[in-house]
């Protein structure tokens, strides 16, 4: 927000007080739905239109049931606890990997971005290992791992570290030199310009990193769970499928994509608050 | 800094400097001897590529030149020194730091205490007339308004040298004609030594004691020419005007 934009805010309360309180609310209720309506109006479409085109029969709703019968499975496996089980060990499974991928990621690409040698030593392999779908490698990880948590802990590890640290190098090596020079001269050490320019100059593209990497974490959560687990959202969404409880199927799949949903706001909500003074774009 | 015998003098000798480019050399310093004297504004014009740049950063202590040395009240020159301030053509503000936070980084990073850096910012923010956005980012900043808090950093400092690389050449000609007023007051008011690069003859002129011109061409001299004018300025006093007409005919443009 520009400080021309603070002022057009005042003028326009200032205006607005000279119609009195229940205008001005009105006002306010209205365009708060039009508001709500132009950002969600089209999801609320989509679900009112799946939710009578399954009542109504033109889909059939053995394989797309109503969304009042997802919706009634979700609450019976949530307040059962038969689901929350299955959250439970997928955070577990998806958080182990991806506080991994931040404790390796983000130290080897500030050191990576901060001296060139070693980037351009590692760049190669690194590009080689990214380029390699981690669920090709799963395989392999599986024989050498075995079939259990370290093996799926380890696969979504894998391809959660490379978002991450390819953002993180990018985002050290494209600070301005300018602010770099502009350091040097007010006499800053080498460690004093790493602290006070290059790593707040990195964050924003951290966390650009950081989102790319937990959704690339839930994605490879239900990917591993597919295959060899007996517990899990991954699990109960193959497992409800073969048993033909399609509303638990879907069930899990919300349940899923809520969890995508939350991790992003947790992301976004950090982001603003470490960088403010970045543009409030998104 | 009281008490001391340092005073902001700068002695130029034999200077060189030449960069290659795509495969030549390219000699944009040649044997320059100067003096500038402590407490002066020194404006520095030249066409492109006569070097004029390169002689601030050499002066800064970002370059080294190829031959020749650079003294301060006395003591050789090797890379960059708390005594001088370096204000750039682009502000070069930390987008993640306040105004106040911005002025203040100068002497943070030379490990004076956040609160006392921050209460000599304040006073520097206040003098550029930014007092009522100490708080504000960057982002929120207008061009001009932006230049100042660069000013305000580098006088935070407390340098006896200011080096100025065209600082208002990307205003609008109407804030620079309000940010030259400021400079002057500034530099009457701080007692500096103020070195500075523009392109522009007016603002040469309305701030220099002394002008300094770079020859283009091979074998050209350096030229100086002392303005002796009464300050504050008049830009359309006839002997203003006469200055120009001078500094244009040194261009070939009159």
């Amino acid at each position: 927000m520009t400080l021309q934009h603070i002022d057009r805010q005042i003028a326009v309360r200032r205006s607005g007080g000279e119609t009195g309180f229940g205008a001005d609310f009105l006002h306010l209720g209205g365009r708060t739905a039009v508001r709500f309506l132009s950002r969600y109006g089209v999801l609320v479409g989509f679900l009112a239109l799946w939710q009578v085109a399954s009542s109504v029969g033109w889909v059939n709703a053995a394989v797309l049931p109503p969304i009042d019968m997802i919706i009634a499975a979700l609450w019976k496996g949530l307040a059962g606890g038969s689901l929350l089980g299955d959250i439970a060990i997928s955070l577990q499974r998806a958080g182990i990997a991806f506080a991994a991928a931040v404790a390796v990621a983000i130290p080897l690409g500030l050191f990576m971005g901060q001296v060139r040698p070693v980037e351009t030593a590692l760049d190669p392999i690194l590009q080689v290992f990214r380029q390699t779908s981690a669920l090709a490698l799963y395989p392999v990880f599986i024989l050498l791992l075995g079939l259990g948590e370290t093996s799926k802990i380890f696969v979504i590890f894998w391809a959660t570290l490379f978002p991450l640290l390819l953002n993180t190098t990018s985002g050290v090596k494209e600070v301005d030199p300018k602010l770099l020079e502009m350091a040097r001269v007010y006499g800053a050490s080498r460690l004093t310009v790493f602290r006070r320019v290059v790593l707040p100059g990195a964050v924003p593209s951290i966390f650009v990193g950081l989102r790319l990497s937990a959704t690339t974490a839930l994605l490879l959560l239900i990917a591993s769970e597919m295959i060899g687990a007996n517990k899990g959202i991954g699990f109960q969404v193959m497992n409800a499928q073969y048993n033909f409880q399609i509303p638990l199927m879907f069930a899990a799949i919300v349940n899923l994509a809520g969890l995508g949903l939350i991790a992003n706001q947790v992301l976004v909500t950090l982001q603003r608050r470490l960088c403010r003074w970045s543009n409030p774009a998104n | 800094m009281t008490g001391s015998n340092r005073s902001g003098e700068v002695s130029i000798r034999d200077l060189s400097k030449s960069f290659s480019l795509g495969g030549r050399r390219l000699a944009v310093l040649r044997t320059l001897n100067l003096d500038i004297r402590s407490g002066e504004c020194l404006v520095i014009v030249g066409a492109s590529g006569s070097g004029k740049t390169t002689l601030l950063r050499i002066l800064a202590g970002l370059e080294a030149a190829d031959s020749g040395a650079v003294a301060i009240d006395g003591q050789p020159v090797h890379g960059v020194g708390a005594e001088r301030a370096v204000i750039f053509q682009e502000p070069r503000l930390l987008p993640w730091l306040s105004v106040l936070g911005n002025v203040a980084f100068g002497l943070e990073v030379r490990g004076v205490p956040k609160s006392q850096a921050e209460e000599r910012a304040r006073f520097y923010v206040a003098l550029v007339g930014l007092a009522e956005f100490a708080d504000a980012f960057p982002s929120q900043l207008s061009g001009g308004m932006a230049q100042r808090v660069g000013i305000a950093r580098a006088l935070t400092i407390q340098p006896e040298i200011l080096l100025l690389d065209e600082p208002l050449g990307a205003l609008d000609a109407m804030t620079k004609i309000g940010m030259q007023e400021e400079l002057a007051r500034i530099w009457s008011e701080e007692n500096v030594t103020m070195v500075m690069v523009t392109h522009d003859l007016e603002e040469a002129i309305y701030l220099a004691d002394r002008v300094l011109i770079l020859p283009k061409e091979k074998g050209g001299a350096a030229r100086l020419i002392d303005i002796d004018l009464p300050r504050p300025r008049e830009r359309s006093e006839t002997r203003f005007v006469r200055y120009r007409e001078e500094l244009l005919r040194e261009f070939g443009l009159h």
